[in-house]
């Protein structure tokens, strides 16, 4: 047997590289300098190093190709706009990060102890939040681009393992920012294990790895239906986990209420672009002429997904949770595009990520803003009156609440519309007329909070609202700016991903 | 001997080990199921590579490994920082958050 020396188009893989690089450089960061050097450095690479990734993805953009790393990942322009989507969205998740207010002064330390009474008087930072945001980055620039199951597998875990840690970082409230780790460690962990299982029954029905290889057989029709049948059903099983579709969804509010709120915005906005990605690519060059097999069952959980999220959502008395479960219902409307399985689909489910992510981080960034002494305030109840106390705030809020309502006039009302009458064309009458039921529903209880904010009396406990730091303050006016723009002029962006977005195959 | 008995057997140890997450309550047992779940991948992966008679199938399982090895540290790590903090490892106990 011979190896062949493997070719590589390092400049198609520039960006993923460039982002693990600066990972590495920020754990040797983490090793040798000294801590008060620490946070800046940290900050200064993390930023830079996304910034020239995106860089070298713009000058890589028109160029696809499917051999950059001996057939394993695919460049495209689907791959492109959501590697940059990603790229972007992280960059400002970074700013927010960078607020260490939200951050333990220690992870190892036992919450209680002496020993964390110590370093909060030292005012110790946990500066690996930093690596480990760009692994987890890394991770997520690989897997929408995967061509071949074992990188899939390998992305995964890439840009899983570093959130199961992240999630466990928070300053207050330690106990359940560690429960909700390991609730999102055991069942993420669960979830790969399906995703793995299918991965070796979809490899048992074609012979191959690859997902063109996979398409092919499907069109032949030479393997065993039995197989085919079961890969796809598990290997869905750990993909809907990841973007926490019904009835894999148990872990979301328990992870976005207990993490970090600026990790939460941050999984919350990339993870889902990622994993959509993947999904997108896998659903249309892998299984599209296998249709008939997994689309009645992806139509169910899409509508499920929709009506419970929506649902569940008007009874939560708590914001964070009540982001989680819209995020659950937003992950069945975007499920609406996988099932178009056109390019109608393919264009409006990239714009809806997009969208979709910028709302949410700049969403979670306000949460974050809101505070009393014992740091954020995420009770509903208690963020009545908002808008009497500080109105630029709340009033930014009500804009993201209005784009996941998807009122016109916002980034959101587009996606919906995009995505609804994508469906439509491809015949799916059944997830047009539940999606726009839940988002009649979800505008109720967004609504309500609007409400809430502005026309409820404040309540006088202590909560307070924290002036911005300069970096926070960056990444709520982007996006907010992003959410306007895009609401009131999509045709630019939506012409733009009409005319580049296709997978290579 | 029928290759097709290994599928069996592989079927059989993923079912136990999902069951074992679902019904066990100590963290690192919940784990070891998780690890006996990707076993069994594992061991399927191997069966069609000689079902198949390519090596892919191999190849998956090697990396595989490295990414439960990868697991095991961050796991371990956050089922340990739970541990000191509660003097437990069950997840029962873990329920601060509302369901």
């Amino acid at each position: 047997m011979t190896f062949v020396t493997p070719v590589l188009n390092y400049a198609q893989l520039a960006p993923i590289l460039i982002v693990l690089a600066g990972a590495v450089i920020g754990v040797l960061i983490e090793a040798f300098a000294p801590r008060a050097a620490r946070h800046s450095s940290q900050l200064f690479i993390s930023t830079f190093s996304l910034v020239t990734a995106f860089a070298a993805l713009m000058t890589v953009r028109n160029q696809s190709s499917v051999d950059a790393a001996m057939g394993s990942v695919a460049f495209d322009g689907a791959a492109v706009l959501i590697q940059a989507s990603i790229l972007a969205i992280s960059f400002l998740a970074i700013f927010l990060i960078a607020d260490q207010e939200n951050f333990t002064a220690m992870a190892a330390a036992v919450p209680g102890s002496e020993e964390e009474r110590q370093s909060l008087q030292k005012d110790l930072r946990v500066t690996e939040v930093y690596p480990l945001t760009l692994f987890a980055v890394a991770g997520m620039l690989i897997f929408p681009i995967a061509t071949d199951l074992i990188t899939l597998f390998v992305a995964l875990e890439i840009l899983s393992l570093p959130l199961y840690l992240m999630a466990g970082l928070s300053r207050r409230r330690r106990l359940m920012s560690q429960e909700s780790a390991l609730k999102y460690f055991l069942l993420g962990a669960f979830s790969s294990a399906f995703f793995l299982f299918g991965i070796a029954y979809l490899y048992g029905y074609s012979g191959t790895i690859t997902l063109s290889g996979i398409q092919e057989s499907i069109v032949g029709g030479s393997g065993n239906d039995i197989f085919l049948l079961m890969g796809i059903a598990f290997l869905s099983i750990g993909l809907l986990f990841k973007v926490g579709a019904v009835p894999f969804h148990a872990w979301t509010p328990d992870v976005y209420q207990g993490a970090p709120t600026a990790i939460t915005g941050f999984m919350a906005a990339a993870t889902k672009i990622a994993a959509f990605g993947a999904i997108l690519r896998i659903f249309y060059v892998g299984f599209a002429n296998a249709e008939w097999q997994w689309k009645p069952a992806l139509v169910v959980i899409a509508i499920i997904t929709m009506v419970f999220g929506s649902v569940v959502a008007i009874t939560q008395r708590d914001v964070k949770r009540m982001l989680a479960y819209s995020s659950i219902a937003h992950a069945g409307f975007l499920l609406a595009g996988v099932i178009a399985l056109s390019k109608s689909g393919l264009d409006s489910s990239i714009f809806y990520l997009f969208a979709y992510g910028i709302a949410t981080l700049g969403a979670f960034a306000v949460v974050t803003l809101v505070r009393d002494s014992a740091g954020e305030v995420t009770d509903l109840n208690r963020w009545s009156g908002l808008g009497k106390r500080s109105p630029l705030l709340a009033l930014v809020f009500a804009l993201y609440l209005l784009t996941f309502a998807g009122i016109p006039l916002t980034s959101g009302f587009i996606g919906k519309f995009s995505i609804f009458s994508a469906a439509y064309e491809s015949g799916s009458t059944a997830i047009l007329i539940t999606g726009v039921l839940a988002s009649a529903i979800a505008a109720f209880f967004y609504i309500r909070v609007i409400v809430l904010m502005f026309f409820k009396d404040p309540v006088e406990d202590g909560t307070s609202v924290v002036i911005p730091s300069a970096l926070t303050t960056i990444t709520i006016a982007v996006s907010a700016t992003v959410t306007i723009l895009l609401g009131v002029f999509p045709a630019p962006l939506l012409n733009f991903i009409e005319t580049t977005a296709f997978f290579i195959r | 001997m029928n290759p097709y008995n290994y599928l069996y057997v592989a079927g059989l140890l993923f079912t136990i080990g999902a069951i074992g997450v679902i019904v066990r309550r100590n963290a690192i047992v919940v784990f070891m199921c998780i690890e006996l779940m990707l076993n069994a991948a594992n061991l399927t992966l191997v069966t069609f590579s000689r079902i198949n008679g390519t090596l892919e199938g191999q190849v998956t399982a090697f990396f595989t490994m490295v990414v439960a090895a990868c697991e095991v540290v961050v796991g371990l790590a956050i089922i340990i920082a739970i541990y000191r903090s509660r003097r437990s490892a069950s997840i029962d106990d873990a329920s601060l958050l509302k369901r």
